[in-house]
């Protein structure tokens, strides 16, 4: 498990320190500013392994967090709990920067203390957290008794990240469908790859422990409902889409949708990320980039870029942004026929010159993938307000992912 | 002011000042101060002498005061354990405290503090904390008994810790279970065999109920203790993974790769032709390219398992092909893993696409990437031979772009396309030439001469090339000193007429101007070899040499296995097992794949048994006397000819591999003389995975210790039938692994050697599991006794009767056959013990004409003396009961194939005959049965 964790500063002093085992000594703070954050070379792992101990690491900003042990350990854990480490932390208290870090040290060795127990991590939602851990230490004193099993059953429960006896006067739902599309395509046009990454944000303010059951054209459900009603098949059979692989936030129940593809939860309070999913069947690209490069003698290169959106003329696409990559001592750009939404940016790449791809960037209000909400239903049986009372919103949002274009 | 003021007191005279303040009378002066002395800590500096000053500050009712000084007694306990003392009385005050947070805070600080007197007081609170009504206190305490395990781990098996942990397993709440999962596991792994985590299918259940309801975290404790628990057959093990495969879905990457493994593990189990195999195979796909979208750094964990994976199981990612291709902005060690699983996928049908990316790869600015792609070209050209001529040109394309490394990794590949294809593409040769100023790096220098070697005959000036390169030879690296000597070799006896200054040039520097061994030897072996007889050195020299084989850089499979065991960790990271980088003997206990135990076939439907062959269909029962000896003779050692035996050997080392390759030629002589039979390499007589399953019997057997009866030795082969040899021996059975005691006598007058062993097929597919191991040879008079371990993974084919074993045994006078009969009994399993409930559905299930009576007589033993004498040999009591004053038994036991027999004992007190009543599906073996059990019972 995990032996102790370091915080440093980009010059490698140590902010935070903690040790959990035994078998780390104080050493291990030199050995990783030494061998890894003042190496001359660009990292060439995540894991290092110095003097038979494993360094993970991760990198926020100018801050380096890192995970020792001296043991074989579940990698993919260490650095899961280094993420969440960073989010609970964010969650506290903002950017995570050296100054931050500094101000809040005594937060965040409460919260080390907190979320990882000799080595192993323990409750991690900041929803739970936020109840106990605060940077008032006082509040404990006042607590109830009932207040305080609230808190332990929470932390401990099975329904972790939502306290009970929430209450709003207005019960609201926010869904934002957030999808990237991600394209890689040949000078001569050819889509070499292309996938939508998807995620759906929601933003709950419910009262109570509400159920809730979340629905969209995805094709298995649709085929399987639509088996009874052949007209309705045809119908939405060509707006349902196919999912390569979804993964789901914690609390969704995930048996239930192994066995009936149901997606059904209670959420946490405010805002949490329901569900990723990938899609690379019929995706909608939103732009088509065609390249013509040319390199005139040694020292002018010829650049044609054309554009061509593939939506709806109603529809309006924003922050459209085009990277056309020059060396980095380009002078004289000429620029011929550049419409005015269009800015040019010359790569300021630190890397030698090896002619990067064509880029783009761009917002529009639909989803690549196709995918539609179809219907999300909220029971809270022992309140007093039905599905109906609920206010939603869903908005649809495809943001460039890693759009290019080689030239 | 804010508290990063805390981290630039710098001052001399601090600590003083630092003692006044945390004794000042004001509460928040005091706090300010232990934040200055934490803050203090953490950048390096020794606060260790405010030691008394700080365990002051303990009695506080301000939590967050508290948790500071917790903080400064953990880090500073241990070199202050005479003042740490001061700090018990708090601690267990805290336990006792009615806020649960305070409780446990208090017993989880304390199992951080290791001082023994300490840890004494600590006992009781923790007694009392496992078992605290809240369970917020029982989590943090089941971790606390493996934080005191790791401080003094026999205290904690005299406190009872170990017990009460166990039943943590079984908790309400699903934290509180996989804390007290995670703990027990780490604490078994320091004792391996104590059986800690006693996994049975009851407590599995509990496990797989817990999954659904606990953290994120708690899910990966439990699938990681999951995975090493061995299914005791196919149908579990497809019943487990059908309650693992929803986790795949999980948004954290570690829950899915811990899944993964489990699925990985047990599929091993399931038999391929089972439709809920492919399906899982199908499933598997998705979340792992989904690992792909996640943060660079998990996405190199994900990368190094995938790398694994696609090495066992390649059908599961073989259309994925397009997720690794290499993005612009993926960190450079996402970049060289995806390439590495790039080949390992290359085939035909996605050869065109991938050569395409390798070629933009190759123009990419990082070094070591665009190296790896160049190579990955020459790679594909080895693997998917239609592609050969295309990765050759665009190789051609790249040595144009004359970048100098890009050239010098063009032709280190190209030399391993020659050898995979000689006489193919030499029109290259001259290309290649015109760089031969440009190479300044030993591999690719090393790589042109051989080239040049090679085809010396069609390279007009091949003499003043390699000249060339002799002018400075002792610079040279060995690599390319070995390399010169035996291209110039090789010029001479292709053109030896114009050549005989240089080769004398090169065969003085190499054996009187060097002091390396390798290349001395090497000039002086030419060197006597031209001067014996030119005609015999240019047959050796110039002889064919094997082919190089289309996968190279493959992980070696046993040590995959064992690396599939720990998908997700550290040691998949690394690619080595953890013993290769964990100091001490925690963790590194040997994981290997489970073997295939399918029950379904065997207790299902008996007419597929293998018990049940159709008896007319009893053919060649001993094959014909040349077929036999020719699979016998095949056991013999010597490297099959005309295969390449040291293709495997790096690629970049031709001259040691060419070297090799003469050798082996020269040995092929017919005066070869076969080395002693002791030589045998282990893996030409066992397959790769009986050597598995053997290891896994031995793991399995561990703990329960059954020594099943063995007969006395009889003699099997009578010296006059076997030219003076003769055989006797009996069969045993010992902690769950069968073996043949042999004792070989010769009574001939001429030393006995080369032996080897082998078994015709049999109704239980038993096989030898490792060669004959015959160390000397066997002079006259002369007797070795011989345990030859079997397993039961062999070739099945219903004898008559049912345990009759054919051997053939072979030495260096001729092959002799005989046959035998086994006890039934030393194929009775260690887990043969049947579930109650199990026992009476499935005594009824069984139609009542497969029920067999038999009765044993002249037995005086009493039922507990039976029951015991029995369980010896893996017969197990089910239940007992007493029906009009006779003892009823009623027995179970499971053969090594998966069969149940379920037997019922009749034992009257007073009467030494018994009744014995015998269920089976198979009934053919309850006539065995029965006389295993008389056998068992009479000796």
């Amino acid at each position: 498990m995990i032996g102790g964790l370091f915080i440093y500063n980009h010059k490698g002093e140590v902010l935070i320190s903690r040790v959990y085992r035994d078998d780390i000594g104080r050493n291990a703070v030199d050995a990783f500013r030494v061998n890894v954050i003042h190496a001359r070379q660009q990292v060439r792992s995540p894991v290092t392994n110095i003097a038979r101990t494993s360094f993970f690491h991760v990198k926020r900003s100018n801050i380096w967090l890192a995970a020792v042990t001296k043991q074989n350990v579940n990698a993919a854990m260490v650095f899961e709990f280094l993420y969440k480490m960073c989010d609970v932390m964010a969650a506290y208290f903002g950017k995570i920067s050296e100054e931050n870090i500094k101000n809040n040290f005594v937060l965040i060795y409460e919260l080390l203390d907190e979320i990882l127990d000799f080595g192993y991590p323990q409750n991690s939602e900041t929803g739970a957290l936020k109840t106990f851990i605060t940077q008032q230490g006082i509040k404990s004193q006042h607590q109830t008794k009932e207040e305080q099993s609230q808190i332990t059953s929470q932390v401990t429960g099975q329904i972790g990240w939502r306290r009970e006896g929430i209450k709003y006067r207005r019960n609201e739902l926010f869904l934002d469908v957030l999808e990237s599309v991600n394209l890689l395509m040949s000078p001569q046009g050819q889509v070499l790859s292309a996938h939508v990454s998807g995620r759906v944000v929601m933003k709950s303010y419910l009262s109570g422990m509400p159920e809730c059951k979340f629905g969209m054209n995805d094709k298995i459900v649709i085929e399987k409902q639509g088996k009874g009603t052949a007209d309705e098949t045809s119908k939405s059979g060509k707006q349902s889409i196919a999912i390569d692989d979804c993964t789901f936030h914690q609390c969704v129940r995930l048996s239930k949708f192994d066995s009936e593809r149901s997606i059904s939860f209670i959420p946490p309070d405010g805002e949490f990320e329901l569900m990723r999913y990938r899609t690379t069947k019929d995706i909608i690209l939103p732009f088509r980039v065609i390249p013509l490069v040319r390199e005139v003698g040694r020292t002018k290169l010829e650049v044609k870029v054309v554009i061509k959106s593939n939506f709806k003329p109603s529809l309006l696409a924003q922050k459209i942004e085009v990277r056309i990559p020059t060396p980095l001592n380009t002078s004289g750009v000429q620029e011929s026929q550049i419409s005015a939404e269009i800015e040019l940016l010359p790569t300021n790449d630190k890397k030698k010159w090896a002619r990067p791809p064509i880029s783009m960037n761009f917002e529009v209000p639909f989803a690549p993938s196709g995918l539609k909400v179809r219907y999300l239903k909220v029971f809270e049986p022992k309140l007093n307000y039905s599905d109906h009372d609920v206010i939603k919103w869903v908005r649809y949002i495809g943001r460039s992912g890693i759009y290019e274009t080689r030239c | 002011m804010t508290d990063s003021k805390y981290f630039t007191t710098t001052k001399k005279g601090e600590i003083f000042e630092l003692k006044a303040e945390l004794n000042s009378d004001k509460k928040e002066k005091k706090k300010e101060a232990v934040k200055k002395v934490i803050a203090s800590m953490t950048v390096g500096k020794d606060v260790s002498a405010l030691f008394p000053d700080v365990v002051n500050c303990m009695q506080t009712d301000n939590l967050e005061l508290k948790k500071l000084v917790y903080l400064y007694l953990m880090n500073y306990a241990k070199s202050q354990p005479d003042m740490a003392i001061m700090a018990v009385n708090t601690f267990v005050k805290d336990c006792e405290d009615p806020n649960p947070l305070i409780r446990a805070l208090a017993v989880r600080t304390m199992g951080c503090i290791r001082v023994d007197k300490i840890t004494e007081y600590l006992c009781e609170p923790l007694r009392k904390c496992l078992k605290d009504e809240d369970p917020y206190v029982r989590k943090t305490a089941a971790v606390c008994v493996a934080k005191l395990h790791d401080i003094n781990a026999q205290l904690v098996e005299d406190q009872g810790f170990l017990d009460t942990l166990k039943d943590l397993i079984s908790d309400s709440n699903p934290m509180v279970v996989a804390n007290a999962v995670a703990a027990l596991s780490e604490i078994a792994e320091s004792h391996p065999s104590s059986n800690l985590l006693d996994l049975n299918p009851q407590s599995i259940n509990k496990l797989l109920t817990a999954l659904n309801e606990c953290t994120e975290w708690g899910q990966i404790f439990i699938l990681d203790c999951l995975a090493n628990y061995t299914p005791k057959d196919d149908r579990e093990a497809q019943s487990i993974c059908e309650r693992v495969t929803p986790r795949l879905s999980h948004a954290n990457s570690a829950v899915v790769l811990s899944a993964v493994k489990v699925l990985m593990k047990f599929m091993e189990m399931l038999s391929k032709d089972l439709d809920y195999y492919g399906t899982l195979l199908k499933k598997l796909a998705p979340p792992l390219v989904t690992l792909l979208s996640a943060e660079p750094e998990l996405q190199y964990v994900a990368l190094r398992n995938i790398n694994l994976i696609v090495q066992k199981r390649p059908e599961i990612l073989k259309h994925e092909m397009k997720v690794f291709f290499v993005k612009y902005n993926d960190p450079i060690y996402v970049k060289l893993e995806k390439l590495d699983i790039m080949i390992r996928l290359a085939s035909q049908a996605n050869i065109a696409q991938v050569l395409a990316e390798l070629k933009e790869y190759a123009t990419e600015v990082d070094v070591d990437f665009v190296r790896k792609a160049v190579r990955a070209i020459g790679r594909c050209a080895i693997k998917v031979e239609q592609s050969a001529e295309r990765c050759v040109s665009t190789l051609l394309d790249l040595i144009q772009t004359k970048v100098n490394y890009v050239v010098q990794e063009a032709i280190v590949v190209i030399k391993d396309i020659f050898r995979k294809y000689p006489n193919k593409y030499e029109s290259v040769i001259a290309t290649l030439c015109e760089n031969l100023d440009s190479l300044d790096e030993p591999e690719a220098r090393a790589a042109m001469i051989w080239i040049v070697g090679e085809y010396a005959e069609r390279i007009d000036n091949a003499d003043e090339l390699l000249e060339s390169f002799l002018e400075g030879f002792h610079d040279e690296s060995t690599q390319v000193q070995l390399q010169l000597l035996t291209a110039i070799v090789k010029l001479f006896l292709k053109k030896p007429t114009e050549t005989q200054e240089l080769v004398q040039q090169v065969l003085s520097l190499a054996t009187q101007d060097s002091d390396n061994p390798d290349l001395r030897d090497r000039g002086y072996i030419y060197w006597r070899l031209l001067s014996t007889d030119p005609v015999a050195a240019k047959e050796v020299v110039l002889a064919e040499k094997p082919l190089i084989s289309e996968e190279t850089d493959l992980i070696e499979p046993t040590l995959l296995d064992e690396l599939i065991c720990y998908i997700g960790t550290l040691a998949s990271v690394y690619h080595k097992p953890p013993s290769a980088f964990v100091e001490g003997g925690r963790g590194v206990v040997h994981k290997s794949l489970p073997p295939r135990t399918a029950s379904s076939e065997s207790t299902e439907s008996p007419e597929t048994a293998p018990a049940g062959a159709p008896s007319g269909e009893q053919p060649d029962v001993i094959p014909t006397q040349g077929d036999l000896l020719g699979d016998l003779l095949n056991l013999d050692l010597g490297p099959p000819v005309g295969g390449p035996p040291l293709a495997t050997s790096s690629v970049q080392m031709g001259a040691v591999d060419l070297l090799g390759g003469g050798l082996d030629s020269l040995i092929g002589g017919p005066n070869f003389v076969a080395p002693p039979a002791a030589a045998v390499p282990p893996n030409l007589g066992t397959s790769m995975g009986s050597g598995l399953s053997d290891l896994f019997d031995l793991t399995s057997g561990v703990g329960t210790l059954s020594g099943s009866y063995v007969a006395p030795k009889a003699v099997w082969l009578p010296a006059m039938k076997a030219k003076g040899l003769e055989i006797s021996g009996t069969f045993t059975r010992q902690v769950g692994s069968i073996s043949m005691d042999l004792q070989l006598t010769n009574k001939a007058l001429q030393v006995m050697t080369d032996f080897a062993i082998q078994f015709n097929r049999n109704s239980f597919g038993l096989a030898p599991a490792a060669p004959l191991q015959v160390h000397a040879p066997l002079s006259p008079n002369q007797t070795v006794e011989i345990s030859l371990p079997l397993n039961t993974v062999g070739s099945v084919m219903k004898m008559e009767p049912l345990n009759n074993l054919q051997v053939a045994v072979k030495n260096n006078i001729d092959v002799f056959y005989f046959s035998t009969l086994y006890p039934l009994h030393i194929l009775f399993v260690e887990d043969g013990k049947m579930d109650r409930q199990m026992f009476l559905a499935t005594w009824k299930d069984i139609p009542n004409e497969n029920e067999a009576q038999f009765q044993i007589r002249d037995c005086p033993l009493n039922a507990e003396a039976v029951s015991s004498r029995l369980q010896s040999s893996n017969i197990f009591t089910v239940a007992k009961r007493n029906v009009e004053g006779q003892d009823m038994l009623y027995q179970s036991l499971k053969l090594t194939n998966g069969i149940w027999v379920l037997a019922e004992l009749r034992i009257q007190p007073g009467n030494p005959s018994f009744t014995l009543s015998l269920k089976c599906r198979a009934p053919e073996v309850s006539q065995h049965v029965y006389q295993a059990y008389e056998t068992i019972l009479k000796n």
